[in-house]
């Protein structure tokens, strides 16, 4: 019989051993990994990490590199067009989806096959179809326009919204199943109450349904927001970072200054500072979301 | 060592909000004792204590004489009856019955010999082999009830075991847990919020309110002699009236009323010019032609009938306070109409206006 | 206007008239239309594409199905494509995939279903810190983690391996596996978890005997989430693995963005199908599971 106290630490053993696995990841690569980057960014690092101090120098280089701005450039566009269209795609595919239509399943499926698909693949396919040899600018001349140019990959000026083409065709589904999931919790007494008092639909959605929608918005924009920092195979398959320099994005550039160019430093400076993105972003909603939750036990 | 389980000065604390506080509580071998009270007055998570689910903060229990404090649930000697059945959904009927007793490594013989000894007890041998899916509520209950048995326990703990039937099969079942508990003679603590539920199967009743227990009695007791105020007003419904005064000269003033406390069984003599409060159930006030056998009669107005069938229940003023009385369902009574009514100060309670404790 | 009907109410009664080509269904038949096409799209130019020979692509529009079907493309997609130096097409990164995601995907479900259930059941001092920083872990940029697993992975000698991406795969894949289990066990009644332990069974007993059995449907969702993920994994491979080892989607970027001698269109789109394939494959059979899958990661902790 347990006449005398089990030792706290033994106490629900086989829960603890479970938990190794998970508490070795939080502490060691999580905290640990991320703690080790951001040291060996004021380091300077070149082949091999070393801890010789030289300041804030790497980000000095970093923020003088032509090719970091760009690529922080090339995130600002993509990520600011990719956010205002996936939501207003998505959001507006959901809501013609919810309109209890026939073919509900099937219309679904294929909005988001593409989601499915890894980023290799889906840069490729669009590269394809963008080329303009036989693409899409070939069909149009075919067509009789003769001058038509489309040609989003070979023309450095907007080769970013090549990407952002092959973007929105694989992200977008992801919104709108989410929208659609967040149109599907409203009660719906809500729409019986606005039709009573004659509001049009277009109203209903602006003003009550949305601002309703608010936790899924919020989950969605974390989602996308997270996902839009993270881009780097898409780019490397459909562009190689090409034309020239043009589609360069951050993760791109911290793969290529750690394993191509041997220059670590640079590296960890500049992950650093995609982090600090992520943070911005990550940070304030987790106080919205989880601040107050500490009261409801 | 006639006592089944023991519960020493129990302490549990969530963090710093304290569940339970100084919790003393002693249970007779065979007793049926209910712990009774509200949502969040602590009556479960003292059953959780008492099966191990819960680790206490301080204090001890005892089952059977042994210090049970720190055992694991299945090693202390209990069966327990859940409010959502809680069947595993992918075993049958039989393999609810006999996971515990593979677990406990039982031989075979042993654990058929105890399904079917729990299954014919429980009337539940036809349903053995099909899953808790294909079962009424009330079915699952009793194989719920079953697995408690095959444990061959001494102490039977429910938590809530009829919250989630509905009301036929609820009295159904209550009477059939009572005539279990004449069968076995095994200890059994039953948690629950209905009053109901608790008069018709305690031996005795712990009334529970901030993780105390407030009142530990014999039904009759909690009902004829609520040591404080909360609990004359959580035992029977309707609730008890309620008429706040002064106890002065042998008589409780309410108003321009002065009912007389000379039949009144006070516990350490009759106090003078105290502020109280005087509980009346609405069952107690007289009626109709005994009307003139009460101690104190006054007339009032009916201001609105509820009639339930069996009973009428009138809504009336008296002193200036809202007073309900229970009249026999056959009474025909109107709103507005005068009614003369008799209160006998033998069957009320007081309660000291302050610290609401009886007098 | 002065029917001889019998009834004796007049305007309208009975069903409301229907039009089934009112303005709004064209409107929104028409979008649905349009907008489902244009997803369809690049998956019919993609099989299209892999089924014609190289002069028909020189001649023709990329929308026109094939004159002439071929399985060229394919077969050569699949064995004899080059990258580089080496001319063995997919058929190397596809083993390879498959040995990279079938330990990956066991031993990720193994690890988070059991860490969900302690989180959710036997919940002891700090699981929740660590859980925490676990979840949060999920929003750092894998970049910023690159290079010191790089470091511990030489450390225990298997960067590199195949073993040692599988480990990368565990490792990324807890965060969000552990809150879908986690999530889902807290969901189950506690009663039965309780009912369990009267019944003596453990740590161990209760999730093989009792969890387990309840969660299929989970473990579905987990192992697709985990299939299509780790097949479609780019970076990983790629920083990870050496040539020997790179995965399918590695060799895939390779052959197609290879520059060495004449483009082959075809052959490049038989592969990129050929590579979508396992997951295109688990989406169509998988259909709400993946769903479900998806709206995990949007469901808070």
């Amino acid at each position: 019989m347990a006449s005398t106290r089990p030792n706290q630490l033994f106490r629900n053993k086989s829960a603890k051993i479970a938990a190794i696995p998970m508490i070795v990841t939080a502490l060691f690569v999580f905290v640990g990994g991320t703690a080790w980057t951001i040291v060996y960014s004021f380091t300077s690092s070149g082949l091999l990490p070393r801890l010789k101090w030289v300041g804030l120098d790497q980000y000095e280089r970093l923020w003088d590199t032509r090719k970091w701005l760009i690529s922080i450039e090339n995130l600002a566009i993509y990520g600011l067009s990719m956010l205002i269209l996936v939501f207003v795609i998505g959001f507006i595919l959901a809501a013609l989806i919810d309109q209890k239509i026939r073919f509900e399943n099937t219309i679904r499926t294929v909005i988001l096959y593409p989601y499915a698909l890894s980023f290799v693949v889906t840069g490729l396919v669009w590269q394809w179809i963008l080329n303009p040899e036989f693409g899409v600018q070939n069909i149009v001349r075919g067509w009789g326009w003769e001058t038509f140019t489309f040609d989003p990959l070979y023309n450095a000026e907007i080769a970013i919204f090549g990407i952002l083409i092959a973007g929105l065709w694989q992200g977008s589904g992801l919104v709108m199943v989410l929208m659609l999931a967040g149109l599907r919790g409203i009660d719906q007494d809500v729409w019986k109450a606005a039709r009573v008092d004659g509001i049009p639909a277009w109203k209903t959605y602006l003003l009550i349904v949305i601002p309703m929608m608010r936790p899924v918005f919020i989950t969605t924009l974390v989602l996308v927001v997270t996902g839009i920092v993270k881009i780097y195979d898409l780019i490397v398959a459909q562009t190689g970072g090409g034309p020239g320099i043009a589609t360069e994005v951050p993760a791109k550039y911290v793969y290529d200054m750690m394993f191509q160019a041997n220059n670590l430093g640079q590296g960890f400076a500049a992950s650093t500072m995609m982090l600090l993105t992520v943070a911005l972003v990550v940070i304030p909603w987790a106080i919205l979301e989880f601040g107050g939750s500490k009261n409801r036990g | 060592m006639t006592n089944s389980v023991e519960i020493k000065n129990l302490d549990l604390q969530f963090g710093a909000v304290k569940v339970l506080q100084d919790l003393n509580l002693d249970i007779g071998k065979g007793e049926f004792l209910v712990l009774l009270g509200s949502s969040g007055c602590g009556k479960s998570t003292l059953l959780n204590c008492i099966a191990g689910l819960l680790d206490v903060s301080g204090g001890q229990i005892h089952i059977n004489g042994t210090n049970v404090t720190w055992a694991e649930p299945s090693e202390r000697g209990i069966g327990m009856v859940f409010q959502s059945y809680a069947l595993y959904p992918q075993m049958t009927v039989e393999g609810n019955l006999s996971f515990g007793l593979k677990n406990a490594k039982l031989p075979k013989s042993e654990i058929e010999s105890r399904v079917k000894r729990a299954s014919e007890i429980l009337q539940i041998e036809p349903l053995l082999k099909r899953k808790p899916a294909a079962l009424s509520g009330g079915q699952r209950q009793r194989v719920a009830i079953g697995r408690a048995l095959v444990r061959d326990v001494d102490v039977f703990l429910f938590d809530e075991p009829l919250s989630n039937l509905d009301a036929k099969l609820r009295a159904d079942l209550r009477v059939e847990i009572k005539r279990l508990h004449h069968s076995l003679q095994n200890t059994m603590i039953y948690v629950t919020h209905d009053q109901i539920e608790a008069m018709t199967l305690a031996d005795r009743i712990a009334i529970m309110r901030g993780g105390q227990i407030m009142q530990l009695g014999s039904p009759d007791e909690i009902y004829g002699r609520p040591v404080n105020k909360y609990v004359a007003d959580f035992i029977g419904s309707p609730s008890m009236n309620f008429l706040e005064g002064k106890i002065k000269d042998g008589a409780f003033h309410v108003g321009d009323l002065a009912i007389p406390l000379a039949d009144y069984a006070f516990a350490d003599g009759a106090p003078n010019n105290l502020d109280a409060t005087i509980g009346i159930r609405p069952e107690h006030v007289v009626t109709g032609e005994l009307v003139g056998n009460a101690a104190y009669q006054v007339d009032v107005e009916v201001s609105l009938i509820e009639p339930t069938g069996s009973d009428t229940l009138v809504d009336c003023t008296v002193a200036g306070n809202h007073f309900r009385v229970r009249m026999d369902g056959q009474s025909r009574v109107s709103v507005g109409q005068k009614l003369r009514i008799g209160i006998n100060p033998s069957m009320a309670s007081l309660f000291d206006l302050k610290s609401e404790l009886r007098l | 206007m002065a029917d001889t009907t019998s009834q004796t109410f007049t305007g309208p009664h009975g069903p409301k008239p229907t039009k089934a080509f009112s303005r709004r269904n064209i409107f929104l038949y028409g979008t649905l239309l349009v907008v489902t096409l244009y997803y369809a799209l690049p998956l019919y130019i993609m099989i299209v594409t892999s089924l014609k020979g190289m002069p028909e692509i020189r001649l023709g529009n990329i929308f026109a199905p094939p004159l002439e079907v071929t399985f060229e493309p394919w077969v050569k997609a699949w064995s004899e494509a080059c990258t580089g130096l080496t001319c063995d097409g997919l058929s190397t990164g596809f083993w390879n995939s498959v040995r990279i995601t079938i330990p990956s995907v066991i031993l990720s479900i193994i690890i988070a279903s059991v860490n969900g259930y302690a989180l959710a059941n036997w919940k002891f001092k700090g699981a929740n810190v660590f859980f925490t920083i676990l979840i949060f872990g999920a929003f750092i940029p894998y970049q910023v983690m690159l290079y010191p697993i790089v470091i511990m992975l030489r450390e225990i000698g298997l960067y590199g391996s195949l073993t040692g991406l599988v480990i990368v795969h565990t490792v990324f894949g807890m965060p969000i596996l552990t809150l879908l289990f986690r999530n889902y066990f807290s969901s189950l009644p506690e009663e039965l978890f309780k009912a369990a332990r009267v019944d003596g069974a453990g740590f161990w007993g209760i999730y093989f005997r009792i969890m387990v059995p309840m969660s299929l449907p989970i473990f579905t969702v987990a192992m697709i989430l985990q299939v299509t993920g780790i097949w479609n994994d780019f970076l990983f491979g790629v920083v990870y693995t050496g040539p020997d080892s790179y995965p399918m989607t590695v060799s895939l970027n390779n052959i197609v963005n290879s520059t060495q001698g004449v483009k082959e269109y075809n052959v490049n789109m038989a592969a990129t199908i050929i590579t979508g394939l396992v997951p295109l494959t688990i989406y169509f059979v998988s259909g709400k599971l993946f769903v479900r899958g998806i709206a995990a990661g949007a469901v808070k902790g």
